[in-house]
């Protein structure tokens, strides 16, 4: 239904990685970005954040600290009032907003605090929703017949026996898995994290973030993974505090 | 399409709310339907209270008067129509058959009707349905008398039975009885739903029997009148009736007929052709059915309106799973388009569902309705404005769907990707 211009979508698909002008192996980089939700009430200045492809970076902070507000820019919901958001070759702020929907249904990988799943859908369905609504990121399967690569995601994070389940059956942390595997389905470039762990028991916190850890790794894609929670910290090669980089307070 | 299984999973986890609006929508179209089809049927019927009768012919005078009179026995004739004039135009090369009617007396409030054996033969109603004598034989001898289904069933007569019939038209017993001439029912008609059920007949004999011997409008004096034993057909000579109806033989000679009737020398005559006569009563009588239209629009809106509000206070228990789409992609057109679908299968499952309930319905009380209130309801495809009626409930359901979609692409763009519970 997407009357975006398809040359977009396929620039976005058809380019892995575009060298951006700023460095060479970054993935995401920001560059004085502003942001406010209302007028001379500014939530986010972040004068310069990159983060290099592949990698996984734990961003923290406290509540309110603008942490949700970051991942909206760098998903491309929102756009920044001003400063550039390089992503994938691709300045977001200079996309328009079917383009930057398109971009984030091809390309990203999201994962909520809590309630991530559409609750009249079963397991499978949620997993290969992404692939469904956007026809770049059912490309990116490279053939593989879409149920093939919901049972081999799932199949991952240990979840294959719950795939015809109800989502509505299922406990909190095969939520978030069962979320953590749609975010990964057809190998999305970018994994946004935001809060997933904050509903789940210590343990099953370090075993989530070792399966995202570990998943991210064979796809190739770059983890950003959000919390106030800073004891998952040391679990992460890199951490960036919001409160020290944004300028606003 | 995936938005389209979407939309419909996301209505199958709401049964209740989709089953009730469903219900709801469905009961306002079939309300809508079903009354153009009554309003159809009501009309259909009336207008075909008489068929196959191309003029009716009566003395000079108004046509809604004579319409009244010949068809559904309301009200009298100012002037009666002289015998010789009705043979005239009987014997009318151009004229196929006539029934005449010679009216003006009654049994308990029901009018008696003197006619000859072509009404038996060629009267039509609704279309091409013939009286039928249901129990006995159509009359004989000049006191036999046929009955109305309405007239033995409410007055409990059967065959066999002797009645006295009153002069001039009067509830209950009136002031002269014909009572030294009484009649017995020889027959009893089928009920055929429109004013033929209320009425007696007699022949033409009978009605000229009764009135035998009676001078200036009066009867004769006790003593002085004829034993009803003593009459025989052959001694009544027939002088005058009060109208009759008339088929000619072709579409051409029926406004000949009636201009031929209308300049006749002999006698001041007037021609009316009932169909023209009763579509003028029904508008006049008709605006009822306008004014139930009207109603059930309301109710029309009233279903819409309950689809809106279920659509919009589920919304907020949607916004989840609206930052979650927008989340994996979809942009606020799909979001809007995903709503606006909801409520188009919904208006259109209630469309179907609607239909469905008025058809099953009226084939299932079609033979009760036609029976109990003489309202023949035809079962056809909808009529032209039934189309309209039915888009009209699609597209005012999709228009109705922007409503919460809208509000659902402000939630989106205000919640971002943070989730309100």
């Amino acid at each position: 239904m997407e009357g975006a211009s398809p040359s977009a979508a396929e620039r976005a698909a058809g380019i892995p990685f575009m060298p951006s002008s700023i460095s060479v192996k970054s993935a995401v980089c920001l560059q004085d970005v502003r942001f406010s939700y209302r007028k001379n009430r500014p939530v986010l200045d972040i004068p310069t954040l990159t983060i290099g492809q592949g990698e996984s970076v734990f961003v923290y902070g406290p509540s309110g600290s603008g942490k949700t507000t970051l991942l909206g820019l760098l998903a491309g919901i929102l756009r920044a009032d001003s400063g550039s958001i390089q992503a994938l070759g691709h300045d977001l702020s200079r996309m328009s907003s079917s383009q930057r929907d398109h971009f984030r249904g091809s390309h990203i990988g999201y994962i909520f605090q809590m309630f991530n799943l559409i609750p009249y859908l079963t397991v499978e369905e949620n997993i290969g929703l992404p692939c469904r609504l956007d026809s770049a990121r059912r490309q990116r399967l490279g053939g593989t017949p879409l149920h093939q690569a919901v049972i081999q995601v799932a199949g991952r994070l240990g979840i294959e026996s719950l795939l015809k389940e109800n989502v509505v059956n299922l406990s909190v942390g095969q939520q978030q898995r069962v979320a953590a595997a749609r975010s990964l389905i057809g190998t999305p470039w970018l994994v946004i994290a935001d809060e997933p762990t904050s509903a789940l028991d210590s343990d099953h916190r370090e075993r989530f973030v070792e399966l995202l850890f570990e998943n991210c790794r064979t796809a190739g894609s770059t983890l950003i993974f959000v919390s106030h929670d800073r004891s998952l910290m040391h679990l992460f090669t890199r951490s960036v505090s919001l409160p020290e980089l944004n300028r606003v307070h | 399409m995936v938005l389209f299984s979407l939309a419909w999973h996301s209505l199958k986890n709401r049964k209740l709310t989709t089953g009730l609006t469903v219900i709801s929508i469905a009961l306002s179209v079939a309300l809508l339907v079903g009354v153009e089809h009554v309003r159809i049927g009501a009309r259909d019927s009336f207008a075909n209270t008489i068929s196959q009768t191309d003029l009716i012919v009566g003395a000079r005078g108004g046509s809604l008067q004579l319409l009244l009179y010949s068809v559904f026995h309301i009200g009298s004739a100012t002037n009666n129509v002289q015998y010789t004039s009705y043979e005239h135009f009987k014997n009318h090369p151009a004229v196929a058959w006539t029934i005449p009617y010679s009216l003006g007396d009654s049994h308990r409030g029901f009018r008696v009707v003197g006619t000859t054996e072509d009404f038996y033969t060629h009267y039509r109603y609704r279309h091409d349905r013939k009286i039928e004598v249901s129990e006995g034989h159509s009359p004989d001898g000049p006191f036999d008398v046929v009955l109305g289904s309405d007239v033995a069933r409410t007055l409990k007569y059967k065959i066999g039975d002797r009645i006295v019939v009153t002069h001039g038209i009067s509830q209950g017993l009136g002031l002269l009885q014909h009572d030294d001439k009484p009649f017995h029912v020889t027959g009893i008609l089928a009920r055929t739903a429109t004013p033929v059920d209320r009425s007696l007949y007699v022949s033409l004999y009978g009605i000229e029997a009764m009135h035998m011997d009676w001078a200036d409008g009066g009867p004769p004096l006790p003593g002085e009148e004829t034993p009803a034993s003593k009459i025989r057909k052959e001694d009544l000579k027939i002088k005058q009736i009060t109208a009759f109806l008339l088929r000619s033989k072709s579409r051409i000679d029926t406004l000949r007929l009636q201009r031929e009737i209308n300049t006749f020398e002999d006698e001041p005559l007037m021609a009316i052709i009932p169909g023209v006569a009763l579509a003028e009563l029904w508008n006049t009588i008709g605006y009822a059915e306008e004014a139930l239209t009207v109603v059930t629009f309301f109710v029309l809106v009233v279903g819409l309106l309950g689809m809106l509000v279920s659509l919009y206070t589920s919304l907020n228990e949607r916004r989840r799973e609206m930052a979650i789409l927008r989340a994996l992609g979809a942009g606020p057109r799909k979001v809007i388009f995903l709503l606006v679908l909801e409520s188009f299968l919904l208006s259109l499952a209630g469309t179907v569902f609607g239909i469905a309930v008025v058809y099953s319905g009226a084939f299932l009380s079609q033979p009760i309705v036609e029976r109990r209130f003489g309202l023949f309801i035809p079962i056809t495809a909808p009529t032209p404005t039934g189309y309209v009626y039915l888009c009209t409930v699609i597209a005012a359901g999709l228009l109705i769907g922007f409503v919460p979609a809208v509000k659902a692409y402000r939630n989106a763009l205000a919640d971002g990707l943070s989730i309100r519970v």
